[in-house]
């Protein structure tokens, strides 16, 4: 079976805000350094691209017709995948299984900056008849989930406040505008947004576009020496009702892992990986999302507070800091987290470098109101 | 039966299913996602536990009022606690989920794949053109004032100036794709008309008229893949997907020359390749080509080779893509006469050249024995082919 690798990948810088640049022109640039990266001439040796997005982050209907310029995609095999960039990798991963198609590029992109009301968008994505007229911005159904998750998976304050600090100070090596170094005392001093969610558990906005290049094993061999490999994906949605999932621990993220640890041959995470980028759009989807990835060695607690999630520890998790560090750029957040991931397996991480790493897991979620996971092992 | 030899895994269609296509039906989105896959599944003989993936297509996201609408409508197609996921290129979006679909399977990744697309496009008030009103570009072209039957309007105009074609010619087009959606029970707006009725018809923005439109629709339709062993164990006449092709061309639509779709061009040259079709026009028994609006059906019949520069008008008039004709095209009425709900169109013309190959297609069947069919859509900024061929 042939197998699947990233020859290259290039990303925009991530900033609160980016007046200079269009969305054009934040994906040329990225698209520009991906391909510098994999050595290739988009429009002779693409096959395919592969973007991720929806309409109403871009404000323009049928977003798919304004991508195809800037990526080198004219006249091309080009489609848009309502999700996140995670699951646009997996679109490009089967593809190239297909064995029809040699080398993919996959791009997402955040224009959060341009919004005018991004709470208004949140709002636009839930069911118009029971839960938009009571809910006034999404992060009031975020606390819901947190209560909840911090119940079924027995998180307490103190593994969050672990968990921000460490993915702030993981931030600052990539020159995060947003990376910070906490105390306890900065974070106590946080405010409420909506109980129990403080303002340090919500990871702000960012913008920043991401373009990676997909290929078989042929052609990564012939571009490079030392391509990532794909070892397994999954992607599974839980259920569209946000409310019916509110009560329920994120099962989907558990099928959806196991399927890419079948496909991986692992069968003991934690001791298998050697490290993970996972879900930090809030604080608590970190500790959850490791418990549901089997990451946890089955205490939670023990595990945050002897360090095994630190660059230094066990199992470094979010070794590039995160979203909480680095800001969450809506749909481009699983090829941020990918990004951080290959940087780390390439050995191109500077001070946050781990010690020679082989296998690391990407995991991520859309935005609220969503449930869709997603999933990929990358190896070395 | 020719074999494909480009891929490991081939992908079989066993079922296919559809709802009403109607103007305002009483149905939910995920009901009407529901009711299709429903009948798709039934006619497989499967039920959704035995579904592996879920794939879903829906044009642009507003229809519904709902942002990440596919999220939103996850439970009407089944996809709780499941692999789902949601691809979109515009109008061609249909078709192109049928894409999907295939690289799921052929992959090798998924078994058994349920395809869905579903449009529910009367509830925007006062009319779903408001909202292509927004697909333009914000600067340079929203400012006009433009939607989607204004820039048809430019094309259809240059077609015609650039092959000569008349309005006559044209217009047969809706006669005979209105008359045959009389025959399809899911139809919208099967009719008996007369050349005279389109050319008589109210002018929206000349030269396209009232008759020259396909009509405003819900509705939605949802078909089954498995892979070879499955297909195998399930049913006798598995069709095959044989081939498949997409391109997209660049947004400055205004810099093209739109007499030619050659997008269009470039996915039929790979769905070619794929299934290994050297001479289209010998090769492919019957097709259903994207019409929306009625010159589209010629437009889309030379950008996918089964007719020469400027010769589909002479075919049409010639009674060839009539039913019982040499090369049928839309025999199951197409837009114009079945309607419009955009991505599910377009994978309601799979879900038709299933039924053809099988034979099932009852009164719609085309006369001559066919083996080979391709279904294609069209989207976008007239920007987007996409290509699907399957065989017998």
């Amino acid at each position: 079976m042939r197998r699947v690798s990233i020859v290259g990948i290039g990303s925009t810088q991530f900033r609160p805000e980016t007046p200079e640049k269009n969305f054009k022109e934040l994906m040329y640039e990225a698209a520009s350094r991906a391909y510098i990266d994999a050595g290739i001439d988009p429009r002779k040796d693409l096959d395919c691209v592969i973007t991720s997005s929806e309409d109403l982050w871009e404000g323009v209907a049928i977003f798919d017709e304004y991508v195809p310029d800037q990526l080198g995609g004219v006249l091309k095999p080009v489609f848009t995948v309502g999700g996140d960039g995670l699951h646009g990798i997996i679109h490009g991963y089967m593809l190239i299984k297909t064995g029809y198609f040699d080398l993919v590029a996959v791009e997402a992109h955040s224009k959060a900056s341009e919004i005018e009301d991004i709470d208004k968008v949140y709002r636009f994505a839930l069911d118009p008849i029971y839960i938009r007229p009571v809910v006034d911005q999404p992060h009031g159904l975020a606390a819901l989930e947190m209560m909840n998750t911090m119940r079924l998976f027995d998180i307490t304050y103190d593994i969050l406040d672990m968990t921000i600090m460490k993915n702030h100070l993981n931030a600052l090596e990539w020159g995060s505008t947003y990376a910070r170094i906490f105390d306890y005392e900065n974070i106590e001093a946080s405010e409420y947004i909506a109980q129990p969610l403080r303002e340090v558990d919500i990871s702000p906005h960012t913008d920043g576009a991401i373009v990676t290049v997909l290929a078989s094993e042929e052609k990564a061999r012939e571009l490079t020496d030392d391509p990532i490999w794909i070892d397994g994906v999954g992607w599974a949605t839980q259920s569209g009702r946000y409310e019916r999932m509110l009560h329920n621990p994120p099962v989907a993220l558990n099928t959806a892992a196991n399927k890419a640890y079948e496909m991986a041959g692992i069968e003991n995470p934690f001791k298998e990986l050697d490290f993970a980028e996972v879900d930090d759009r809030y604080s608590f989807r970190e500790p959850a999302s490791l418990s549901m990835l089997r990451l946890d060695g089955g205490n939670l607690m023990e595990m945050v507070s002897e360090g095994v999630y630190t660059l230094d520890g066990e199992l470094p998790v979010n070794t590039g800091g995160g979203f909480l560090g680095n800001g969450y750029p809506l749909e481009a957040g699983g090829l941020m987290k990918l990004l951080h991931a290959v940087k780390q397996l390439r050995g191109e991480a500077g001070s946050n470098q781990l010690d020679d790493p082989e296998k690391a897991l990407v995991s991520t979620r859309r935005e609220i109101p969503s449930s869709s996971y997603a999933v990929v092992i990358l190896s070395r | 039966m020719k074999m494909n030899i480009n891929f490991k895994n081939r992908v079989a269609c066993v079922g296919a299913g559809m709802t009403l296509f109607r103007r305002r039906l009483q149905e939910t989105p995920d009901e009407l996602m529901w009711l299709a896959a429903k009948t798709a599944l039934d006619e497989a003989g499967l039920t959704i536990r035995d579904i592996d993936c879920i794939v879903f297509g829906t044009a642009p996201d507003n229809f519904d009022g709902i942002h990440m609408q596919s999220e939103a409508l996850a439970d009407g197609g089944g996809a709780i606690n499941k692999p789902y996921t949601r691809v979109f290129v515009g109008g061609g979006t249909g078709v192109f989920s049928a894409i999907a679909g295939w690289w799921h399977v052929a992959s090798g990744l998924c078994k058994r794949v349920l395809v869905i697309a579903e449009e529910k496009m009367s509830h925007v008030q006062p009319h779903p053109q408001y909202l292509f009103h927004h697909i333009f570009d914000p600067v340079t072209e929203k400012p006009l004032g433009v939607n989607l039957i204004w820039i048809f309007a430019l094309e259809m105009h240059r077609y015609m100036y650039k092959y000569n074609i008349s309005k006559e010619d044209i217009a047969k087009v809706s006669v005979k794709n209105k008359r045959n959606a009389l025959d399809h029970p899911a139809a919208q707006l099967g009719a008996e008309i007369t050349v005279e009725d389109v050319l008589n018809s109210e002018v929206l923005v000349w030269p396209v008229q009232k008759l020259d439109i396909s009509p405003v629709s819900d509705g939605a339709v949802a078909i089954v893949y498995t892979d070879e062993e499955g297909a195998k164990q399930l049913t006798d006449e598995p069709i095959w997907i044989e081939g498949v092709g997409w391109s997209l061309d660049t947004m400055y639509w205004t810099n093209r020359d739109l007499a030619f779709p050659t997008y269009l061009y470039y996915a039929g040259k790979m769905a070619y390749k794929m299934a290994g079709i050297h001479n289209p026009r010998k090769e492919i028994d019957f097709a259903e080509v994207y019409d929306p609006f009625d010159y589209k059906e010629l437009h889309h019949m030379e950008g996918l080779q089964l007719a020469r520069k400027g010769e589909a008008p002479i075919l049409t008039r010639e009674g060839v893509t009539e039913r019982d004709g040499d090369l049928p095209i839309n025999p199951s009425g197409g837009l114009l006469g079945v309607g419009n709900p955009i991505a599910a169109a377009g994978l309601m013309k799979v879900a038709e050249v299933f039924w053809q190959l099988r034979g099932e297609a009852g009164r719609r069947q085309v006369k001559k024995d066919v083996v080979t069919g391709l279904a294609q859509a069209w989207g976008d900024l007239m920007q987007v082919g996409t290509v699907i061929i399957m065989r017998r």
